[in-house]
């Protein structure tokens, strides 16, 4: 039986007809490229490298931009693309998310001409692999406090520092790595193999499995002069790609949501004791009432994001607001699901435990859920309680 | 060559059938293009295309006839990379396997495709009737439940799976082909064009974002009735629906004694 996700609210009646297109062929592609050896990937802690060329011939990589071989989809397009790929994982969604938005975007909004001309057809069709190297060892929440540095050299730029939990750092082609240069955070597009420049993979991963977490480390790494993004100056420039990729996990953890409802119901309604289906008791269903309810309430939000993000009038602090919502709720949807599915949750049989151990990732990276507290925080107060 | 391909949309064949007294009540379906015109439609795209180089070779069409609504089953077609697409106008409920037959027909006469093609039948009434009526209606030569297609010279030879192994048919162009299941299979289309070496995904293509992005500039031409000069008018008429009695619930016995009475002297299978 293959996925059909939740509408109860009608929300395809808000929908085009390519939107639904998107999310119908992108749902037909989890279901044969990604369903049957999931739990695999997720075993064995690899992501199946094939699924770059593919996502890329399905035009699923930096799907938002126009031009370069892009699709030039609109925002609620993108985000129904990332919801499928949740649906799938976590993981593999955070694959075509580090590439189309924290990796592709900043060339395509901050990059030269040929910057462009040289990355982003090659990352469009997942030939060429980019990852987005901000957060250091003791600077996650506070990013602005890099210790990464550049100085200008004769032919370019010299640069030194430490990179972790970036995803896809080893696989990557380009890093798009962020330094102070003269105080001011600037990013530099670093290509693997150049000098000074390793790479460490982070095992042990409890959460996203199927993708790929590096350490970074820049020694003395020579880079020329066109390696900086010339359109960026400040942690502002970062920053605005992250509120952009953050708004496509709003989307994606309703994915993550809806699978582990999906199963929780069939499984409650399958699975008997005292000679009737556990979806019979009261406690299973305010359980599955409260999943239902909230993957409506964040489809909406999501929608009305998206459409704020068309029209130009989407502010940052309303993208904080669907990520925290939208990620915590998924996170406690898995949780539950796996409570109804009892023992089973806990195998990789099912999904559920595989969607609870990614969220708790979610939960924390592009934005911690109290980091996006404290912006709300300032948002209704207007003080800030972390300066 | 050019090839006009049959695009029906059915009630999705996973979501369980509703009646309404005496009928199926489609009001909450939720539509899909009935898998057999998904694979005529993959098997029109790969006849008209140079795989390795993506050259096209011909124009590929869809056709369907219905609610305006059925524009999102059309621009799926057109997603997935047919050229443009034809809605004729019509209420689900006048069109039987011989209006349907017909208003192809008329279609057909108008935009003088090289090949008509179609599913084997659609999953919501699996009559399996238009292909051979249209090739009866324009006397054109038929080769139903196609496994396998090769252009060649004379026109097509079409392997079909028979109950005694593989029948070969060649037939002249133009002509009507239906298409069963394996013709989605990855070499089940040859067309002389893309190498023999290429193999496909199995299974009808998705539409990728620049298809589908690509597809909203594609032309859906809505024609009605009058303007082919055809009347539904159907000659069957549905005179019930309903669902098949429940299961009864199965009997244990105590031994293999009992079991071989029972299928003896019960079910009389032995």
């Amino acid at each position: 039986m293959s996925f059909h996700g939740v509408d109860f609210y009608g929300l395809d009646e808000l929908l085009t007809e390519d939107e639904i297109l998107v999310r119908d062929n992108m749902r037909a592609f989890v279901d044969a490229e990604v369903m049957p050896r999931i739990n695999k990937a997720f075993r064995d802690g690899v992501l199946p490298m094939d699924l770059a060329k593919k996502l890329g011939a399905m035009g699923a990589l930096g799907a938002h931009l126009k031009g370069y071989g892009c699709a030039g989809m609109g925002s609620i397009a993108y985000g129904l693309l990332l919801q499928e790929l949740e649906r799938g994982d976590s993981g593999v969604r955070s694959f075509a998310s580090v590439q189309g938005s924290l990796c592709m975007t900043p060339i395509y909004e901050y990059g030269t001409e040929e910057q462009k001309q040289k990355w982003l057809p090659r990352m469009a069709a997942g030939e060429a692999i980019g990852c987005f190297a901000l957060t250091e060892p003791d600077f996650g929440s506070n990013p602005a406090g890099m210790l990464s540095n550049a100085v200008k050299t004769p032919s370019g730029y010299k640069l030194n520092g430490t990179k972790r939990w970036i995803t896809n750092g080893s696989i990557a082609d380009v890093a798009i790595v962020w330094a102070k240069l003269d105080g001011r955070v600037r990013g530099f597009l670093v290509e693997r193999g150049t000098p000074g420049f390793t790479t460490a993979d982070i095992h042990g991963k409890f959460s996203l499995r199927a993708s790929v977490t590096s350490e970074l480390v820049l020694e003395d790494v020579e880079v020329p002069e066109d390696a900086m993004l010339p359109g960026a100056i400040g942690i502002k420039g970062p920053l605005n790609i992250l509120s952009n990729a953050r708004y496509g996990i709003s989307w994606g953890a309703i994915g993550a949501a809806m699978a582990c409802f999906e199963e929780a119901t069939e499984y409650a309604k399958s699975r008997k004791q005292f000679s009737r289906p556990i979806a019979g008791y009261q406690l299973v269903q305010a359980k599955l009432a409260d999943m239902l309810t909230e993957i409506t309430k964040a489809q909406l939000v999501s929608w009305r994001l998206g459409k704020l993000k068309d029209s130009g009038k989407l502010r940052p602090q309303q993208v904080s607001l669907a990520k925290r919502n939208n990620v915590y709720w998924a996170l406690h949807i898995a949780r539950s699901a796996r409570d109804i599915l009892g023992a089973n949750g806990v195998t990789d049989e099912y999904q559920c435990g595989r969607h609870m151990c990614n969220l708790e990732s979610v939960f924390t990276y592009e934005g911690t859920h109290d980091i996006h507290t404290l912006i709300l925080g300032q948002e209704i107060t207007g003080i800030a309680a972390f300066e | 060559m050019k090839i006009l391909v049959t695009v029906k949309r059915v009630p999705d064949p996973e979501q369980k059938v509703k009646f309404k007294g005496t009928s199926v009540d489609v009001s909450a379906a939720n539509w899909v293009i009935n898998a057999f015109d998904e694979y005529a439609i993959e098997a029109a795209l790969r006849l008209n295309e140079n795989a390795a180089t993506g050259e096209k070779l011909g124009e590929t069409i869809a056709l369907s006839i219905g609610p305006k609504d059925v524009s999102q089953q059309l621009r799926s077609a057109l997603a997935m990379g047919a050229d443009r697409a034809i809605l004729v106008g019509g209420a689900d409920e006048e069109l039987d396997s011989f209006a349907v037959a017909r208003i192809v027909k008329a279609v057909v006469e108008r935009e003088k495709p090289d090949l008509l093609l179609m599913g084997k039948l659609a999953t919501d009434g699996e009559a399996s009737q238009v292909p051979q009526l249209c090739a009866a209606l324009l006397d054109w030569p038929q080769a139903t439940f196609a496994a396998q297609i090769t252009a060649n010279a004379e026109g097509l030879e079409v392997k079909r799976e028979v109950d005694t192994g593989i029948e070969v048919k060649q037939v002249k162009l133009p002509a009507v082909v239906s298409v069963d299941l394996r013709i989605i299979s990855p070499t089940a289309v040859v067309n002389g064009k893309t190498p023999a070496t290429h193999a496909y995904q199995e299974g009808p293509r998705y539409a990728s974002l620049k298809g589908i992005m690509a597809a909203k500039k594609k032309e859906i031409k809505e024609i009605s009735l009058a303007d082919l000069g055809v009347k539904a008018a159907p000659v069957t008429k549905l005179v019930s629906a309903e669902p098949p009695a429940g299961r009864k619930a199965g009997v244990k016995v105590k031994d293999v004694a009992e079991l071989v009475s029972k299928l003896k002297n019960e079910a009389k299978v032995l």
